[in-house]
């Protein structure tokens, strides 16, 4: 395990580890990532996914060096993921418009919670209509973008962010340097 | 012979951004930038329509003086000084932007102007990669009364182009203004339903000025509506020669 450091560079040798979460988003930030495609094998010679939706492991393991969370904070589950992902990793990159901005999931904060629960899961069920309690989070009154829950190091947005620009924060990232995330990306590309 | 007079040197000599330039008495640092490439950001100022001045945008550092002057309604004076880029400024220009952003409901993935849109192209201009001001998430409507357009108030930035080019271009005043501040609404007639409207041409000049997704086409999905404005300088050109 190498220490928790906010720039994963001395890794030397060693692999920068990497985290990675799905909260309230559609995956799609996950799917751009498995878009960079052949440069995968390339990146996989520096980095080690040390936990991930693709990864059988409960909690990132402390000290990761390089945190990326995809989606918007919805629920008590997804504001205790971040919290998790940000003591863990060295490094938090909020991945995506929905982690970003909230994006379409935060288009329910225009309404109360109780008026949105009403409608999905009373006005439109036909037969015992009832709201969810057992066996899911509580959803939280408004939908937040990461960095009102955590500090965040880097913002990537996009919707979903493009394979490019993910590639390139990650390689210049490894390489030590800062990259800047606007060059290939912006909300809603 | 009598001396024929002279009429003394209409030039004005300035400096912006370490450039010297000349410039006509009577026109704005905005003009004489633009003239010379210097893109100063803006969203209210449009060529072609009065000058309002309230985005702050564009403004800019004069030499001597401690406050801020909007490029757009200042004109030059002899031996100004003028710096359009500097921390300063750019740190005002993301706090306007994201102040933008927090105050009304931009979701830029499923918007119709989405890569189309100025104040979007702006954030990725001035690097606004996140918005610090916590969203206010206001509770708007959207007016589809219109048989064409739609005005949707989660998306206005209230720059008031479309009330501008109503009243100066088309001649029709249909759009306004009702609030103030955040409350400011874009309003048609006197606060009616789009489509009730007796003075709208529906010629959609307004539609097309609008530098986001607040004024769009109906039957648009997401990322479709491109403004089309290259109407707009030529009226302006050949009403200005009719005059002359
Ligand atoms: S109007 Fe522009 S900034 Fe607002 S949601 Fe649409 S594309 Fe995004
Ligand atoms: S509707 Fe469009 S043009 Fe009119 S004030 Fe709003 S953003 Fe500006």
């Amino acid at each position: 395990m190498t220490d928790a450091s906010p720039t994963p560079t001395d890794a030397g040798p060693k692999k920068v580890t990497v985290a990675t979460v799905w909260l309230d988003g559609c995956s799609g930030c996950h799917m751009s990532f498995l878009d960079i495609d052949e440069r995968l094998i390339d990146l996989a010679q520096h980095i080690e996914l040390v936990y991930s939706p693709i990864v059988d492991v409960k909690h990132p393991p402390a000290g990761t060096n390089l945190g990326l969370i995809e989606g918007a904070i919805s629920n008590e589950e997804d504001a205790h993921k971040a919290r998790m992902m940000r003591e863990a990793c060295g490094f938090l990159i909020s991945l995506g418009d929905c982690a970003v901005t909230g994006n379409v999931p935060s288009m329910r904060n225009v309404f109360e919670l109780g008026t949105v629960i009403d409608r999905a899961f009373r006005e439109t069920a036909d037969l015992q209509p009832q709201t969810p309690t057992v066996g899911v989070p509580p959803l939280l009154p408004k939908v937040m973008p990461v960095h009102e829950v955590v500090p965040v190091d880097l913002h990537l947005p996009g919707c979903p962010p493009p394979a490019d620009a993910i590639y390139e924060v990650l390689s210049e990232l490894i390489a030590g340097r800062t990259p800047d995330p606007l060059r290939l990306s912006r909300f809603g590309r | 012979m009598a001396r024929q007079k002279v009429p003394p040197t209409q030039a004005l000599t300035l400096t912006i951004d370490d450039q010297t330039v000349t410039a006509k008495p009577g026109q704005t640092v905005m003009d004489v930038a633009s003239e010379h490439g210097i893109d100063i950001p803006h969203l209210c100022y449009l060529d072609g329509l009065s000058i309002w001045g309230a985005c702050r945008l564009c403004v800019v550092e004069v030499e001597g003086q401690r406050r801020l002057f909007s490029a757009c309604s200042t004109e030059v004076a002899e031996g100004m000084v003028v710096s359009t880029d500097s921390p300063r400024l750019r740190h005002y220009r993301k706090v306007i932007v994201e102040m933008l952003f927090a105050e009304r409901n931009h979701i830029c993935a499923v918007c119709v102007s989405n890569g189309h849109c100025e104040l979007q192209a702006m954030a990725q201009r001035l690097g606004v990669d996140h918005i610090h001001i916590p969203y206010l998430n206001p509770q708007l409507s959207v007016d589809s009364s219109h048989d064409r357009f739609r005005l949707d108030h989660h998306r206005c930035i209230v720059c008031t182009r479309c009330v501008r080019v109503c009243a100066e271009v088309e001649g029709a005043s249909t759009k306004g203004m009702a609030g103030r501040g955040i409350m400011a609404r874009i309003i048609n007639d006197l606060n009616e339903p789009w489509g009730d409207s007796q003075t709208c041409t529906s010629c959609g000049k307004c539609v097309h000025v609008c530098p986001t997704g607040a004024l769009v086409e109906k039957g648009t999905a997401a990322a479709e509506m491109q403004k089309r404005r290259q109407f707009l300088p030529y009226l302006t050109v050949m009403r200005d020669n009719n005059h002359d």
